[in-house]
């Protein structure tokens, strides 16, 4: 088994309404230092052992996960748990 | 004149969709349930605004990959009429069978409540009822409502005039001030406000009225022998 972690964020430029609270409220706390926050979406998928994996994954990006008009998206493949 | 209304799992404006097509301007209408759903038949697809799964992952998301959506393409390439409304737009979106993608609505929150809706391009078979810059009151109910396309596919829209309904005070932050589009053969238009949420006087406004009876119009006009 291979575990895949996709990491889904928002394209540069596009608007982030909740980016932009989150960043608020770590400025009202204090943290001045945050200039800028994107929130993205991660999912960690199980998926049985394919020479062709990374094909397919892109694939499932692109049809399902993320959507491009929107989204950028980048993973890793990593050995999973053996059950 | 015969509509089909899709109804998905979430679904939750199916019944006022049904009632628009049926009551309200008098025709035929069936709700199909989306898995048994055949489009073969009918003049004009509606599909309903609600929650359809729940707006996992992102709103239409899943919708757009279940089976009914191959048909849909079908009939989009006949030329079948083909309204999606809120969720019906979203999923229109995520299909493909419209361009762009919906963000949250820049202040966050979910609105519910009257817009007025300024009709930019009444040369299609949805709004030939209406004029030009004729300034409609349609109620909107969405969180995922901000319309957002690159500049590229914005002035592609512009130049093909496919931008139907504009708000005349954008509540949501989309593009352009956008409300509705349509898709470039002119038989599929997907918009957020809820024009089957206004067919009636006692429901504040029958502005909304105006677009199923500009579908009909257009059916007549085209099928019905010396209408």
């Amino acid at each position: 088994m291979k575990l895949v972690k996709v990491h889904i964020t928002l394209k540069e430029g596009v608007l982030d309404p909740q980016g932009k609270a989150v960043q608020g409220s770590l400025n009202t706390l204090g943290y001045d230092n945050v200039k800028e926050v994107r929130v993205g979406k991660y999912l960690e998928l199980t998926v049985n052992d394919d020479a062709n994996i990374e094909a397919e994954i892109e694939e499932m990006c692109n049809k399902l996960l993320a959507n491009p008009v929107i989204e950028n998206y980048k993973y890793t493949v990593e050995e999973g748990v053996v059950q | 004149m015969k509509f089909a209304v899709i109804v998905f799992p979430g679904s939750n404006c199916d019944r006022d969709m049904y009632y628009a097509a049926k009551d309200a301007l008098g025709e035929e209408a069936d709700m199909l349930w989306y898995q048994e759903a055949n489009l073969e038949g009918y003049d004009a697809i509606l599909i309903p605004g609600g929650f359809s799964y729940g707006d996992y992952l992102r709103s239409g998301a899943i919708a757009s990959t279940s089976d009914i959506v191959v048909q849909l393409r079908e009939q989009a390439d006949k030329g079948v009429p083909i309204l999606g409304v809120c969720n019906g737009f979203q999923i229109l979106l995520e299909s493909g069978l419209l361009p762009g993608a919906m963000l949250r609505n820049k202040n966050l929150k979910f609105m519910c409540h009257f817009e007025n809706l300024i009709v930019e391009n009444n040369d299609t078979l949805f709004t030939s009822k209406y004029e030009k810059d004729e300034v409609v009151s349609i109620p909107i109910a969405h969180h995922d409502g901000n319309y957002y396309c690159d500049e590229e596919t914005l002035a592609r829209l512009k130049e093909n005039n496919q931008i139907v309904f504009t708000y005349e005070n954008n509540p949501n932050g989309s593009v352009a001030d956008i409300a509705g589009i349509i898709n470039e053969q002119g038989n599929v238009l997907g918009m957020m406000p809820h024009p089957e949420r206004a067919v009636e006087a006692i429901l504040n406004s029958d502005d909304g009225l105006k677009l199923f009876q500009s579908m009909l119009e257009n059916w007549r006009e085209r099928y019905v022998a010396g209408a």
